[in-house]
């Protein structure tokens, strides 16, 4: 047993092990200050919703109330490893301004009302609304905070009920690439890796992924090998200096925006050294011969003077992912909310595919997710795609799922993908959807353009209804405000990035009137009275445990196979990966071991899409392509980003995640020890542009794009030229305006630009020109963290450590030991 | 031999086509997609003028190999125009019509490749052939997605 400050030391401590071994058991624990372990009434199951890890962990419930958490030995993610995120950020479920009333807006102002009145008002205006409309007034936007039975309830009554095409979930900011890029290659999305490929890897790749800051306990796996015998070597590709830069073999730092150009070089020179695997190509691939013609146009040379990465570098790191026996490479971020996104997420696909490498220990690709559960959005039909991964394009899909749900095809809309949450935006500012019901998400923060998605959620004739456990910016908007459960409040599913499905159960109730996300969607289906074909209620389902078998019924023979997974499995033990059924009892470690994929014709879940004009592809196209049972190679050239520097805005700048806080900071920010480790907002700048802007440390300095202006302190850190990055959890429900700026804007999205990736409807974050000046001397440093990629160039007179009650016990296990496994 | 004259009209109408891209993009600044969108394609159909203008060098055809511009002044003023009709929903149907004109102006621009590749195989004149290779399939693709644009957006813009 050792205590240890989480917010000084993130990762923890190291267990080292060597290639192929078990990785050791460390169980994190943290409790209320004066709280011990043996003092704990009972422990209950979950796992982690602040991160896509899906770190299996307990709560600690005494006298009925949260007290803490600890990581669950047993599990295969974490094997009891938990985060700063999961250490910490439990206790904003007991903050006192939860909501637990529900509101509505009488006279401009939000007042407390019932539940009978604030539903009966929802269910009035949707009703109003199918009259005078149909059911193209009406869009959902939901979160990445639901479980898999709430999706899918959802799915069922917008899709099947209401017959809306106007539902998408928040993952669209942070993952739709990583689907998109899966249906591209291998015509269906679910990830072909494990986290385990980390334990057998010899050289992991990490494009655009600061995988130390948005999955810190995966990177404590990656820690433990790099610490143990034999570590693997890495390659990191990020314009920051981030932990997994300071610790890589090759850190390359492109220019923003030139991802696809880097991507096609080292296919150049992986191809042009011949370091591929022809008979796996020849067996389980097409569209090879396009690669090879597309990647002549980019040897490093020509590759340097678009990303300004020596081409030296491209040749080694080329060299070191080409000789490599098992390769595991995983994207985020960096790639999918920038230029070309989907372009580029494709291309990591197609160098572990000519390389032979998938379906075997360490050999894989994680298309990670932002998320937890943005798994189950992409799954359950609540991100733009049809349930169970069925083809939108397929009509044969759509009669199965009709049959499923027992109503006629054409009540399933299908005439084009769902609609994503961009172009419902556009819509509602366009005054065609009238009715938007955001649930659990804080587009008012998260969304690009700021003002814009402001002037568009503030509309008269917009009718927003919003589902929270927070008086958000976005809720602040509303007309209709409900109070919702939240983890450790309800029952339910969740499904991490590596496909493993985690169950997660009712700890404590929830405050004041709050109910569980499934039970406020079962009472809208029940007061709207949706009814199947045959005049029966179309929802059947009354709680978690139902809903579950419910949507077991409707992944049957799909990819992702539910069928061989109960509630009662989940207890007690680990996660299950799917797909699960009576082929695989135990869950599926990786799928396409054999080479075999998932898309033929007839199976696929998407016929993919143009990488540059988004235009899907007619199934005829797919099936020219050849693809049956085959992995699909498509090539891309590169094109310039839609906005480029200009002598007005002559700096690029990047946004993104951070170690101590997630999306938006609702709950983090009410975490104190996560608050205090990165209090405010700040931005990053390289020594030599602050030198040349005359910019120091600490100085306040304003940050302009032509969208708007926000005003930060100055962290002179380790990104490259010509770069500025700001977090985006920044916003305002902590300041007095609430949900805007008073006088300088603090959201990092007041200056993103309203664009998308066309493949994947991302938007993109990543490449706005910006101009940065000084408007006061600093009093100080930055407050922002020394202990990630906001790290300062030289020292700063002080470190990032806990505030008070940060003790976290860590018990390490020697291997085999194992702990209560 | 005609092939001047397919040379000509397929170089006046990719210029066309540019231009219809562009002023379409412009008209609907506010729908981010098409903004951004035509305006890339746009590239592809300026990059095949200046294709078809060097390889009209070799059939007697002195063409212009800089894409035709239009006045800055205009463009600015479609663009202020979409920005402040963008609550109106009558703008969306005069996106489906100029969606539909794209459509149509590519697919016209693809028949004329068709015809100029076929000539190309009949003489063999591989450089034109190379030249008809690269440039219809992006055409193809220009017709595709106005095309699917036209899919995705009918129905909202119709119904509502």
């Amino acid at each position: 047993m050792a205590g240890k400050d989480r917010i000084a030391e993130p990762w923890g401590t190291r267990t080292p092990y060597a290639v192929g071994e078990e990785w050791p058991v460390r169980v994190d624990m943290h409790l209320e200050d004066g709280v011990t372990a043996d003092e704990v009434d009972h422990w209950v199951q979950t796992a982690s919703i602040l991160h896509s890890n899906g770190d299996a962990l307990d709560i600690a419930v005494k006298d009925d109330r949260m007290v803490g958490v600890r990581g669950r030995a047993e599990d295969r993610v974490n094997h009891g490893r938990l985060g700063p995120k999961d250490l910490y950020g439990w206790q904003a479920n007991s903050s006192p301004d939860r909501l637990t009333r529900p509101l509505m807006r009488k006279r401009g102002k939000l007042v407390e009302t019932d539940w009978d009145t604030a539903m009966e008002l929802i269910v009035k205006r949707t009703n109003e609304l199918l009259e005078e409309q149909g059911s193209s007034a009406i869009g959902f936007y939901t979160t990445g905070q639901l479980f898999a039975e709430e999706y899918y309830t959802l799915g069922v009554l917008a899709h099947g009920g209401l017959g809306t095409n106007h539902v998408d979930g928040n993952t669209r900011l942070c993952t739709a690439t990583a689907a998109a890029a899966l249906k591209e290659s291998f015509g269906c999305d679910g990830q072909p890796g494990s986290y385990t490929d980390i334990d057998h890897a010899d050289v992991i790749a990490l494009y655009g992924h600061n995988m130390a800051e948005t999955q810190s306990v995966l990177w404590t796996r990656i820690l433990d090998r790099l610490a143990g015998p034999n570590p693997p070597q890495i390659i990191c590709v990020d314009p920051r200096m981030t932990p997994v830069a300071r610790v890589a073999t090759v850190h390359l730092a492109p220019r923003p925006g030139t991802n696809v150009a880097l991507m096609n070089g080292l296919l150049h020179e992986i191809i042009g050294n011949g370091w591929i695997d022809r008979d796996y190509i020849q067996a389980h691939a097409v569209g090879y011969s396009e690669l090879e013609q597309r990647v002549k146009e980019y040897p490093p040379e020509v590759v340097e003077t678009i990303c300004d990465v020596p081409a030296e570098k491209i040749r080694e790191t080329a060299r070191i992912i080409g000789n490599a026996e098992r390769l595991l490479s995983t994207v985020l971020q960096g790639f999918y909310q920038s230029n070309q996104a989907t372009a580029a997420a494709v291309q990591v696909n197609n160098v572990n595919i000519i390389r032979g490498m998938l379906g075997k220990p360490g050999c894989g690709v994680l298309q990670m997710n932002g998320q937890p559960t943005a798994q189950n959005t992409r799954e359950c039909g609540g991100d733009g795609d049809l349930p169970a991964f069925r083809n939108w394009s397929n009509d044969a899909h759509v009669e199965d799922l009709a049959r499923v749900w027992n109503v006629d095809p054409m009540a399933i809309p299908h005439y084009s993908p769902p609609t994503h949450v961009m172009q419902m935006m556009r819509y509602a500012e366009d005054g065609s959807i009238r009715m938007l019901w955001v649930s659990g998400t804080n587009p008012a923060v998260s969304l690009p353009e700021l003002r814009r998605i402001r002037s568009i959620l503030t509309q008269k004739r917009l009718f927003l209804v919003v589902q929270d456990i927070f008086l958000s910016e976005t809720a602040q908007l509303a007309d209709v405000v409900l109070p919702a459960a939240t983890w450790g409040e309800k029952t339910g599913t969740f499904t991490n990035v590596d496909r493993t499905v985690h169950l997660s159960e009712k700890a404590v109730d929830p405050p004041g009137e709050a109910r569980p996300d499934l039970d406020i969607f079962l009472d809208y289906a029940r007061r709207l009275d949706l009814r199947d074909k045959d005049g029966q209620p179309l929802i059947k389902w009354h709680d978690p445990e139902s809903a579950f078998e419910a949507w077991k019924e409707c992944t049957r023979g799909r990819p992702c196979d539910y069928t061989g997974i109960t509630y009662e499995k989940l207890r007690g033990g680990s996660g299950i990966q799917w797909p699960c059924n009576e082929e695989n009892p135990q869950g599926s470690e990786r799928i396409y071991e054999d080479g075999k994929f998932w898309s033929a014709p007839e199976y696929c879940e998407s016929y993919g899409r143009d990488l540059v004009t988004g235009a899907p592809l007619e199934p005829d196209e797919y099936k020219a392509l050849n693809p049956e049972g085959k992995a699909i190679i498509k090539a891309a050239g590169y094109l310039p980003p839609h906005e480029v520097p200009s002598e007005k805005f002559p700096l690029q700048l990047i946004t993104g995640r951070t170690l101590y806080h997630f999306h938006t900071r609702t709950k983090t920010g009410r975490a104190p020890q996560l608050q205090d480790a990165a209090p405010e907002v700040w931005v990053e700048m390289s020594d030599g542009d602050a030198r040349s802007h005359g910019i120091r440390e600490g100085d306040l300095a304003r940050i302009t794009t032509p969208r708007g202006s926000v005003e930060a302190k100055v962290r002179i850190s380790g990104i490259r030229p010509g770069v500025l990055f700001l977090p985006f959890h920044y916003g305002y429900w902590d300041t007095d305006a609430g949900h805007k700026p008073v006088k300088a804007g603090r959201a990092a999205n007041e200056l993103t630009i309203t664009d998308w990736d066309a493949a994947s409807k991302q938007p993109i974050f990543k490449t706005a020109a910006a101009s940065i000046r000084k408007i006061k001397l600093g009093s100080g440093p930055s407050s922002a963290p020394t202990t990630t990629a906001s790290a300062p160039v030289r020292p700063i007179g002080w470190e990032t450590t806990g505030s008070h009650n940060v003790e976290v016990q860590e018990s390490l296990y020697e291997a085999g030991e194992g702990g209560s496994r | 031999m005609k092939l001047g004259l397919v040379l000509h009209e397929l170089h006046r109408s990719e210029n066309d086509l540019a231009l219809e891209l562009l002023e379409a993009s412009e008209r609907h600044k506010v729908d981010h997609e098409i903004y951004h969108v035509a305006r890339d394609l746009a590239k592809w159909s300026q990059d095949h003028v200046r294709a078809i203008a060097e390889i009209g060098k070799q059939y007697g055809q002195d063409l212009d190999p800089e894409p035709r511009h239009e006045f800055n002044l205009a463009e600015k003023i479609r663009e202020r125009g979409s920005d402040l009709l963008g609550r109106k929903s009558a703008p969306a149907l005069l996106m489906l019509r100029d969606l539909r004109e794209i459509y149509m102006k590519a697919s016209g621009v693809s028949v004329d490749w068709e015809m100029l590749a076929q000539a190309a195989q009949g003489i063999k004149h591989t450089d034109l052939l190379d030249v008809a290779a690269r440039c219809h399939p992006e055409t193809l693709r220009q017709m595709r997605w106005a095309n699917s644009m036209l899919k995705v957006n009918s129905t909202q813009i119709l119904v509502s």
